[in-house]
């Protein structure tokens, strides 16, 4: 498949203490999709979406992004090969001590030496981006503040400016709502879906099922690290999510009461326990 | 009413603490009698009236000895400053190849853990002792003493606190594409920047101490002065000299505790 940006092939996990985290997982992503993967916590899914940037290594099988293998790239090519895949986390990993500034500059080393980054030399057009990817968050006036002065939703945003920087071809969202009360959580969708609309091609773990069904063009289904479905959105039915979550078929239906990331998943306990981490991170950011 | 659950003979008669006790009073005992320790001897006539006797010179300071102390003490917080400042510099790198989230090879890291440990087991005194054998007497050899005291110190402390930081920002900016150094300045030193001046400030205090005793073999500073005053039954002069030695390391305290209070 000549349009496809992402190829999986093959991909199985094994964790060192024998727990397996993907099994024989293949499925290819095409330029400009916004794929959302749905799964119970422990499913695979964050295993999968760090094996994509190799945060994690995978057991056997190989990953492709965008024509070459990320299995098997080592040393500066694969440095070269993350700097195209930027990525957002659920605690959103900013750098609490440092200023948004310097996070959102950090997005960029991969472009620079060791020397140059470390003192700060930026090029006066990086610069510049900097301030124009806070600015596409609506966050350019904290520009100097230091991150840990911000909510938990300006937190994830400027996370996102920090991973414009790399000017990536794809971007990784793992659980990028599950800290974040629901208005932020849409916000932060929002970003997502304007960055989807700009090219570039996203892939994003997602526990609430209402945000999957609303930004997603494709959705596929882990449970305990196996492919359950894979399917584009509009064919995407209550009974697919009911194969994941491992639910008698229509027990609750979720997608009228799964808006709250936090809240209304009553009948899987896994999801709730998963979801609930960081409440006080939970503060509307009304921009 | 519910009755509480019973409990066994042993634990109702708190038996294995007691026993514990008592051996520990038997091998104290036992200790003292091998070292010849004689809590008496401490308070028979002849000590006391020793004690007394310095004591009492003591409370005599030579206050106008004052102004020549003023050089050596300055010599050993001097010392105590170079020694801290080199030490904490080369501990570094050393800290960075302990650490188990920076160094990903294990056999290195063991390595350079079991090197770094046989350093801290090195007394000061003995090291001191060396140091002066090999480069004479003066503050050179208290200098390299407290390099190498404050190395394996740092060492230790740093890669404890860099082995505790968020791993987030490590996985952000290695997704970034960052190299090592710069996961390293821009995860990893932001985390442990506030940690390591207040190690740093705490070595100090426990150098300048430590450099006050480094005098008695020779190695420079207040030390050695406050050698030969004892040398020299001169206790009018010791009493002056440890006064003053208070005082510095007092100021130094307030000082280092209130920076440190502000990192916090």
């Amino acid at each position: 498949m000549a349009d496809s940006i992402i190829e999986i092939n093959d991909v199985s996990k094994v964790y060192d203490n024998g727990v397996v985290g993907l099994q024989n997982v293949s499925l290819n992503v095409k330029k400009g999709e916004f794929l959302v993967i749905v799964g119970l916590s422990g499913a695979g899914k964050s295993t999968l979406l760090r094996a994509l940037n190799r945060l994690n290594e995978i057991t056997s099988g190989e990953i492709i992004i965008d024509g070459e293998s990320i299995t098997k790239a080592k040393g500066k090519k694969l440095r070269e090969i993350r700097r195209s895949v930027a990525m957002i986390f659920q605690n959103f990993n900013l750098v609490k001590r440092s200023s948004v500034r310097r996070n959102v500059l950090s997005g960029r080393v991969g472009y620079y030496d060791s020397f140059r980054s470390t003192f700060g030399m930026w090029s006066k057009a990086d610069k510049e981006r900097s301030a124009e990817v806070l600015r596409r968050v609506n966050l350019l006036e904290k520009y100097y503040d230091r991150a840990d002065a911000l909510s938990g939703g300006q937190q994830q945003r400027v996370a996102i400016a920090r991973a414009l920087m790399q000017e990536p071809k794809i971007m990784l969202a793992d659980e990028p709502t599950a800290s974040l009360d629901p208005a932020t959580s849409q916000v932060v969708m929002d970003d997502l879906q304007i960055l989807n609309n700009d090219g570039i091609t996203i892939v994003a773990n997602l526990h609430s099922e209402a945000l999957a069904l609303q930004y997603a063009t494709r959705i596929i289904g882990l449970a305990e690290g196996k492919l359950i479905f894979d399917k584009p959105v509009e064919q995407v039915t209550e009974a697919d999510f009911d194969s994941v979550y491992g639910r008698t078929p229509k027990s609750v239906d979720t997608t009228k009461t799964s808006e709250q990331p936090t809240a209304g998943k009553t009948v899987e306990q896994a999801i709730e326990l998963a979801t609930e981490k960081n409440d006080e991170d939970a503060e509307v950011s009304v921009l | 009413m519910s009755e509480a659950p019973k409990r066994s003979f042993v634990a109702r008669f708190h038996l294995k603490p007691i026993t514990w006790f008592l051996i520990i009073v038997v091998v104290i005992y036992l200790a003292g009698q091998l070292t010849e320790a004689n809590l008496l001897a401490f308070f028979n006539g002849h000590a006391i009236q020793q004690f007394g006797v310095i004591f009492g010179r003591m409370l005599h300071p030579e206050w106008s000895y004052f102004p020549q102390v003023i050089e050596p003490i300055l010599e050993t917080v001097r010392m105590a400053l170079v020694g801290t400042l080199v030490g904490s510099i080369l501990a570094i790198p050393v800290a960075m190849l302990q650490a188990s989230n920076v160094d990903k090879i294990p056999v290195l890291r063991t390595v350079v853990r079991i090197l770094s440990n046989l350093v801290r087991t090195l007394p000061d005194l003995l090291m001191a002792a060396i140091f002066v054998a090999v480069f004479g007497i003066g503050p050179f050899a208290g200098v390299l003493t407290l390099v190498i005291f404050s190395f394996g110190q740092m060492a230790k402390l740093s890669y404890e606190a860099i082995e505790t930081v968020d791993p987030g920002p490590i996985d952000a900016l290695e997704t970034a594409g960052a190299n090592k150094v710069q996961v390293i300045s821009f995860a990893i030193v932001p985390q442990v920047l506030n940690t390591f001046i207040s190690n740093f400030l705490y070595t100090f205090e426990v150098n300048v101490r430590a450099s006050t005793v480094l005098g008695w073999v020779g190695a420079g500073g207040v030390g050695q002065l406050l050698d030969s005053s004892l040398r020299f039954t001169n206790y009018e002069r010791a009493a002056v000299i440890i006064l003053a030695i208070l005082v510095v390391v007092i100021i130094i305290e307030v000082i280092s505790n209130y920076l440190r209070g502000k990192l916090a």
